[in-house]
């Protein structure tokens, strides 16, 4: 019933939109829904800690430790998200950019996004998962290509083409577990049952678990965004808007990625944990690889946030091969951070191409002395970003590296190292272009405006403050997360 | 039905599937790919319906009318209708169509050698004809990306469908119900919304072929 409950919430939200049509006050209405979304994830996720996991509808959802997390990630993310959502369309209104049917619509799709988040990490069944990331898919769809320019068609034709491809070889690689779980002795009921499938992995044949778990990791790596799928990508992020880029970068490939997770356990009681790895350590490394590479040259910054997600999801992947408790509690803990702070990057990145016009990085200039509230949370945002302390990704990106030491993946853990520098010394090389330096005219933006107008207001601020001083504070203070994180670790790594 | 018919009619009704997408690979125009996939539709529910008569399953039965009607009819109707006003035919695919067929018959031996353990591991008859399935795979992979024209594509995302599908028929004797149901919705609106894309795309750009669409790039 809570569970339930909790998918219904962003249900009820875009039925609001859908009837009161997009106006501030029903879009705030919708925002504070989300807001009770993110108190029910936490409710849920201490419940789930003290008295155990959370079954609903008829056993078709379940709560262990890690969708009670994953429920939090996501409330999170999308409360940030729709709050800024509604600056954004208003913005959009205003200048003529959008019809307010056009904006209902948003509205509607972002709620029903966030709704299939909830159910696939809410799945008690590999079945319903599968649904729910497809469902994901194709609601965004359209969000990516909302501004219907010619750039933003493509982006969202390439979207859904890649990762309509990779969702078939993921349900291909289900159906392949499903098959070895039957081969097992699990009735046929409930061999796509979550914990069915671990209980009987052990008893599983090897071949058909290989393959089938090759491609699920290759098929939900698509949505991850793991090389050597992730062309999508960067057209998809950088051509979405602001809000909807926050949403997918801060939180629909870690979706995805619990999906890898769900399966890796599987994988490890069946095979042993020698190919999971593997394969986990080569997509991370290629990821990796593509991310930093292709972040020196980059021009625009929105591409630039989004290859940095790439590189990120490379960690993770790398976290989640190493696979003993530490290294998934740190992979959360990443989770969490990564999601947090990429999603105010990409709410502040929406912010500043309004006022600046361009997404070109050597469009934008001295934004500190400019705009000193955004160029500071865009600059603040980065420093997080690259994994300086005190926010939490220093903390998960130290346990990870340590976890991966531990394992004997220190060569994999110092290749990766390797490629964080490049990575921290071309973030902060475009950061520092895009933030320091003297405005040619003191006040004036390029559009000839003084800036005055285009002052960020307090509702617009705060929550991409809050979003980062939640980063800082769960980097600086773990405990009121560590049970949750150990408990969900112990999911994944039992 | 004597074991012997079964499994003649069984093979014959996967064969079909397989032929449907090397004939896929081969036609350039696309109301006859559109017919092609509307008839890969039927052999697939075919398929279906003898598995679940074989085994007395009622869901599956229930799930090869799902399958017809989505597959054979609803969906084929759809791309029609993208296609519609236009008799588009592919005139520049990437890969031309004798080397096309070159390919396919390497990429059936590809199949046939990567499905060993799969084909050991099903206990009924079937199974033999996984390999079929996986071959059809891969033919839908390569039509996806030979090919220029939106419609085209989504042709060779809807094989790469049937063919995890048919697939999904033969080890498990399909997925349960409720999990079929929710999957052909899915793919259903995944199909609705590549023909609302590919329709806005012709009215903002005119008939494209997708190489142009190469203004994101790094």
């Amino acid at each position: 019933m809570v569970l339930v409950a909790l998918l219904l919430v962003p249900v009820i939200g875009g039925a609001v939109i859908g009837l009161g049509r997009w106006r501030p006050v029903v879009a705030w209405t919708a925002v504070g829904l989300n807001g009770v979304g993110l108190a029910g994830a936490v409710a849920l996720a201490v419940r789930v800690v003290s008295s155990g996991p959370v079954d609903g509808a008829g056993g078709l959802l379940r709560a262990d430790p890690l969708s009670a997390f994953m429920t939090v990630v996501i409330g999170a993310v999308a409360l940030l998200s729709s709050w800024v959502g509604v600056r954004w369309n208003t913005e959009e209104l205003a200048r003529g950019r959008t019809t307010a049917g056009r904006a209902t619509g948003y509205g509607i799709l972002v709620q029903a996004f966030i709704a299939t988040m909830l159910l696939a990490v809410l799945a008690a069944n590999v079945g319903i998962l599968w649904v729910g990331v497809e469902a994901t898919t194709i609601v965004t769809t359209f969000l990516v290509g909302h501004r219907r320019t010619r750039g933003a068609l493509e982006a969202s034709w390439k979207y859904i083409m890649i990762c309509s491809v990779g969702i078939a070889l993921a349900f291909l690689g289900t159906v392949l577990v499903y098959l070895a779980a039957v081969h097992a002795g699990v009735p046929g009921g409930h061999a796509l049952d979550w914990r069915a499938l671990v209980a009987a992995a052990p008893r599983m044949d090897h071949g058909v678990v290989r393959l089938g778990f090759a491609l699920i990791v290759l098929g939900y790596g698509t949505k991850v965004g793991l090389a050597p799928s992730h062309s999508w990508l960067p057209d998809a992020h950088s051509q979405a808007p602001a809000p909807v880029s926050a949403l997918m970068s801060g939180v629909l490939l870690t979706v995805a990625f619990t999906a890898i997770l769900r399966f890796k356990t599987v994988a490890d009681a069946a095979l042993g944990p020698a190919f999971p790895r593997a394969l986990l350590v080569t997509m991370a490394l290629l990821s990796l690889a593509v991310a930093s590479s292709l972040l020196i040259t980059q021009r625009d910054y929105k591409r630039m946030l989004a290859y940095s997600s790439i590189e990120h999801m490379g960690l993770l992947a790398l976290g989640a091969a190493a696979g003993i408790p530490l290294a998934i509690a740190a992979v959360l803990l990443h989770i969490l951070g990564h999601g947090l702070t990429k999603s105010v990057l990409f709410l502040s990145s929406g912010e500043i191409l309004a006022v600046e016009g361009t997404s070109e990085i050597a469009g934008v200039r001295a934004l500190l002395a400019r705009r000193p509230a955004l160029g500071g949370i865009f600059g603040v945002g980065l420093l997080a970003l690259v994994g300086l302390p005190p926010f939490s990704l220093f903390t998960s990106e130290l346990l990870m590296a340590r976890a991966e030491f531990q394992v004997g993946l220190g060569w994999a853990a110092a290749l990766a190292v390797g490629a964080m520098v490049v990575v921290f010394v071309a973030v902060a090389g475009h950061g520092r272009r895009m933030l320091l330096g003297v405005p040619d005219n003191p006040g004036a933006g390029p559009d000839g405006s003084t800036g005055e107008g285009t002052r960020l207001p307090v509702s617009a601020t705060a929550p991409l403050v809050g979003g980062l001083v939640a980063c800082a504070a769960i980097g600086v203070l773990a405990w009121p997360l560590a049970p949750l994180l150990r408990a969900a670790a112990r999911v994944v790594s039992p | 039905m004597r074991a012997g018919s079964y499994d003649s009619v069984l093979a014959l009704a996967v064969g079909a599937v397989l032929v449907c997408a090397v004939a896929a690979l081969w036609l350039s125009s696309v109301r006859g790919v559109v017919r092609v996939l509307a008839a890969q539709g039927l052999a697939l529910g075919l398929v279906a319906l003898l598995l679940g008569l074989h085994v007395h399953d009622t869901a599956l039965v229930a799930t090869a009318g799902v399958v017809v009607g989505l597959k054979a009819v609803v969906i084929p109707t759809l791309l029609r209708r993208v296609a519609g006003e236009t008799h588009s035919r592919e005139t520049r695919p990437l890969v031309n169509v004798p080397a096309s067929l070159v390919a396919a018959a390497a990429l059936s031996l590809l199949a046939f050698s990567t499905t060993r353990d799969v084909v050991r591991l099903v206990p009924t008859g079937a199974g033999k004809l996984v390999p079929v399935g996986f071959a059809t795979l891969l033919l839908g992979f390569f039509v996806l990306v030979a090919r220029r024209k939106p419609v085209f594509q989504m042709v060779g995302l809807l094989l790469v469908d049937n063919a995890v599908a048919l697939i999904a028929f033969l080890i498990t004797a399909g997925v349960p119900f409720l999990i079929e149901l929710g999957v052909s919705l899915d793919v259903l609106l995944g199909v609705v919304v590549l023909m609302v894309l590919a329709s806005r795309l012709r009215a903002d750009y005119g008939e494209v072929d997708l190489d142009a669409l190469q203004e994101l790039r790094d």
